[in-house]
C-alpha cells in the first residue's frame, strides 16, 4: 500500500502563497483552531488548573494545592465504585461486545443471502441516542410491568433489574452494547470488503482453514480499523453518561465518573474544584489512549 | 503491509493437508441464517415492544404488563406527548441548533482538511493531531470551565434573551461545532487525500488562487463525503444529551432529546407516554437512517479505510 502513493511534499512546499491566499488561509484555518482552543484545548486546561482549587463558582478562588485529590481518594465514597464501573463498561464493551461485533461482520460478509437486511437490522440501534435507549430499557427490565418480568411471570416476587445496584449496571452494560455491537460491526463490514480476495485465495491454496486464514491472514491487514474500533471501544465507555443519568441520573449502583463531575457541577452544592479533580482524573485516563492512537495514526500517514 | 502479510502468508508452511479445496462463500448455511435471524429479532425487538407500549393505555398494561394482549390500542399517547409536552416546540429548537451546526462544522472541517491534505502546509499533521484529539476527549472534562465562560460572556438581548451566552442556542451551537470538528476533519483529511492531486495541479497553473482551488475545485468532487458526513453529523447533534442538559436552564428553550426527560413526572412516570415521546424522538433519525443509508454508513466507514 506504501508503494502506491508516492510522497510529493516536497515539491508542494517550494510554492509561494499570494497574498489573498495568505489572508484566506489565515482566516479559515484561524477560526477553526480559535474555536478548539477556546472551547476545547482551554477549558481542558482550566480544568487542570481548577483541580487544584476550592470554588464554589461565585465567591473567591482558593488555592488548596492536592487537597481535591486526597479527598476524592480517601473521603469520596462514590469514587471508588465509579472508578470500577468505568472500567467494568471498557472490559465489557472491549471484551465482549466489540468481538461480537466483529463476528457477526465476519458472518455477514461471507456473503449470506438477506445480507442487507441483517446489516440494517443490527446497525438501526446505533443511529438511537443513548438517552433514548436508556428510556427503551426501562420499558423492557422495568419491574411490575418490564416485557422481561412478565415473561418469567414472576409478580410476586419481581427482579428489579435496574433498581438493584447488584445486577443494574450489566443490564445497562447490555444495553449499551445494543448500540455498540452494530456500530463495530459496519466498521469491520467495510474493512472486510477492502480485503484483498487473493489474500483470502493465497492461505487457502496453502492449506489455511478458515478460522486461521481469519486470524493469520484477514485480521492483520485489518489494522487500521481495529485502532478505530479500539479507540471508539475505550472512548465510549469513559464518555458513558447519557444512558445512565436517563434511568436513575447515575445513582444505586450507576455512578459513574462522568456522571460525578456532571453532580458535582451543575448540583446543588456546587463543588467545582472537587469536580474539576475528577474531570483530570477521566482527562488523564482518556489521553493515555488518544496518544496511542495518534502515534498509530501517525506512522499510517509516515506510510502514505 | 498487504504485501508483507502475503509473503508471510506464502511462506508459512500449510498447518493442514494442502490436498483441501479452497473454501468458497456457500449460500443458504442454515445455522447462520437461524442465528443471523435471532440476533436481529433480538435487536428489533425492544423497538417494536416501544412502539407497541406507546399504543396502549397505561391501566392495562400495569394489570398485565407489556408482553399481553391487547385490549385496546390507540395513538391518544402520541397526541399528548406532541401536543401537551410540547414536542413540536421542542424539535424545532432541535432544528435550531443543528442545522446551523452541521453547515458550519462541514464548511469548517472541510477547509482544514483542505489546507493539511491537499496543499501540504507545513504543520498539516500536528494541526489534523490538534483537532482529532479534542474530538475524542470525554465532554465531562470540559464542561466545568465552559459553563463558567459562558456565563460570564454578555450577550445583547437580540442575541439572546437571557443576556448571556449561557442558556442561549449560540452557547449550544458553538460547542458542537467544536467539537465536531475532530471527526469532520479525520474523515475528509482521509478522502481527500484519495482525490487526484492532478485537477489541482492544472487549477494552478490556470492561476487559481488557495479559495478557488478549495471551493470551486476540491469541494465538489466531496459532494459524497459531505453528504455522508451531514447525515452522521445531523443525528449525532440530533441525539446529543449532555451540552443542553447543561447550558440550558430555560425548558422552554431545550432540544428534543433533552426534553424527553420532562415527560417524566415528580412522583409517578407513566411509561407509556414516555415510550411515545421516545418513538417520536427516535422517528427522525431512524427515517434519516432508512433513506440515507448508504450515505450513514459511508461516513462511518470514510474515516476508517484509506479510500
Amino acid at each position: 500500500m506504501a508503494l502506491t502513493f508516492p510522497r510529493r511534499a516536497g515539491r508542494r512546499r517550494l510554492r509561494r502563497f499570494t497574498r489573498r491566499d495568505v489572508v484566506v488561509l489565515g482566516v479559515l484555518l484561524g477560526i477553526p483552531i480559535l474555536l478548539d482552543i477556546v472551547i476545547i484545548w482551554g477549558p481542558t486546561l482550566a480544568s487542570i488548573g481548577l483541580s487544584f482549587t476550592a470554588w464554589d463558582g461565585i465567591g473567591d478562588i482558593h488555592w488548596v494545592g492536592g487537597d481535591n485529590y486526597k479527598n476524592l481518594v480517601d473521603n469520596y465514597p462514590a469514587f471508588w465504585p465509579a472508578v470500577r464501573h468505568n472500567v467494568l463498561w471498557l472490559l465489557f464493551l472491549g471484551l465482549i461486545a466489540t468481538p461480537f461485533g466483529l463476528f457477526l461482520a465476519v458472518l455477514i460478509d461471507r456473503g449470506v443471502r438477506f445480507s442487507r437486511f441483517y446489516q440494517s437490522t443490527l446497525y438501526m440501534p446505533v443511529v438511537l441516542s443513548l438517552a433514548v435507549v436508556g428510556f427503551i430499557a426501562q420499558l423492557v427490565l422495568g419491574t411490575d410491568q418490564g416485557a422481561i418480568n412478565t415473561i418469567l411471570a414472576n409478580r410476586d416476587d419481581p427482579i428489579d433489574w435496574l433498581g438493584d445496584s447488584s445486577i443494574n449496571l450489566w443490564m445497562i452494560m447490555i444495553a449499551a452494547s445494543w448500540r455498540h455491537v452494530g456500530y463495530v460491526m459496519i466498521l469491520y463490514l467495510a474493512g472486510l470488503k477492502s480485503v484483498d480476495p487473493e489474500l483470502k485465495e493465497a492461505a487457502a491454496i496453502d492449506g489455511a482453514n478458515a478460522r486461521q486464514t481469519f486470524f493469520r491472514v484477514v485480521f492483520p491487514t485489518l489494522r487500521p480499523v481495529n485502532v478505530i474500533v479500539g479507540v471508539i471501544t475505550v472512548i465510549e465507555a469513559l464518555r458513558a453518561f447519557d444512558i445512565v443519568y436517563a434511568v436513575n441520573k447515575g445513582r444505586n449502583g450507576l455512578e459513574l465518573l462522568s456522571v460525578l463531575i456532571t453532580d458535582n457541577i451543575i448540583g446543588e452544592a456546587s463543588r467545582i474544584g472537587f469536580g474539576s479533580a475528577i474531570a483530570v482524573v477521566l482527562l488523564t485516563v482518556s489521553l493515555g489512549f488518544i496518544v496511542t492512537f495518534l502515534v498509530q495514526e501517525l506512522r499510517g500517514a509516515r506510510d502514505r | 503491509m498487504t504485501a508483507e502479510t502475503r509473503t508471510d502468508a506464502l511462506t508459512r508452511p500449510a498447518a493442514t493437508a494442502p490436498a483441501r479445496a479452497p473454501h468458497k462463500p456457500r449460500r443458504g448455511r442454515f445455522g447462520v441464517h437461524l442465528f443471523l435471524t435471532a440476533v436481529s429479532l433480538a435487536f428489533l425487538a425492544p423497538l417494536l415492544l416501544a412502539v407497541y407500549a406507546s399504543l396502549r393505555p397505561y391501566e392495562e398494561t400495569a394489570q398485565h404488563g407489556y408482553f399481553s394482549w391487547p385490549k385496546r390500542l390507540s395513538l391518544d399517547y402520541y397526541r399528548e406527548a406532541y401536543t401537551e409536552s410540547g414536542m413540536g416546540k421542542y424539535f424545532i429548537n432541535t432544528l435550531l441548533i443543528a442545522v446551523p451546526g452541521v453547515i458550519i462544522t462541514l464548511f469548517l472541517a472541510a477547509f482544514v482538511a483542505f489546507a493539511v491534505s491537499r496543499l501540504r502546509i507545513r504543520g498539516g499533521i500536528v494541526l489534523l493531531m490538534f483537532f482529532t484529539a479534542g474530538n475524542l476527549l470525554p465532554q465531562q472534562v470540559i464542561v466545568t470551565p465552559l459553563y463558567v465562560l459562558f456565563n460570564r460572556i454578555p450577550l445583547p438581548w437580540w442575541m439572546s434573551d437571557s443576556l448571556k451566552m449561557y442558556d442561549s442556542y449560540w452557547a449550544v451551537i458553538i460547542v458542537n461545532i467544536a467539537f465536531q470538528l475532530g471527526f469532520c476533519v479525520f474523515v475528509l483529511a482521509n478522502f481527500m487525500r484519495t482525490l487526484p492531486q492532478e485537477i489541482l495541479e492544472s487549477a494552478i497553473v490556470d492561476g487559481a488562487g488557495v479559495w478557488t482551488q478549495f471551493w470551486r475545485i476540491t469541494l465538489p468532487l466531496c459532494r459524497p463525503a459531505l453528504a455522508a458526513l451531514g447525515t452522521l453529523e445531523f443525528t449525532w447533534i440530533y441525539n446529543d444529551f449532555l451540552w443542553a442538559l447543561i447550558f440550558i436552564s430555560n425548558p422552554d428553550k431545550l432540544p428534543i432529546t433533552s426534553s424527553l426527560n420532562n415527560l417524566r413526572g415528580q412522583f409517578f412516570t407513566d411509561y407509556n407516554l414516555l415510550a411515545a415521546g421516545s418513538v417520536l424522538v427516535a422517528l427522525p433519525t431512524i427515517l434519516v437512517f432508512l433513506l440515507l443509508q448508504r450515505h450513514f454508513i459511508a461516513g462511518l466507514t470514510l474515516g476508517s479505510t484509506k479510500g
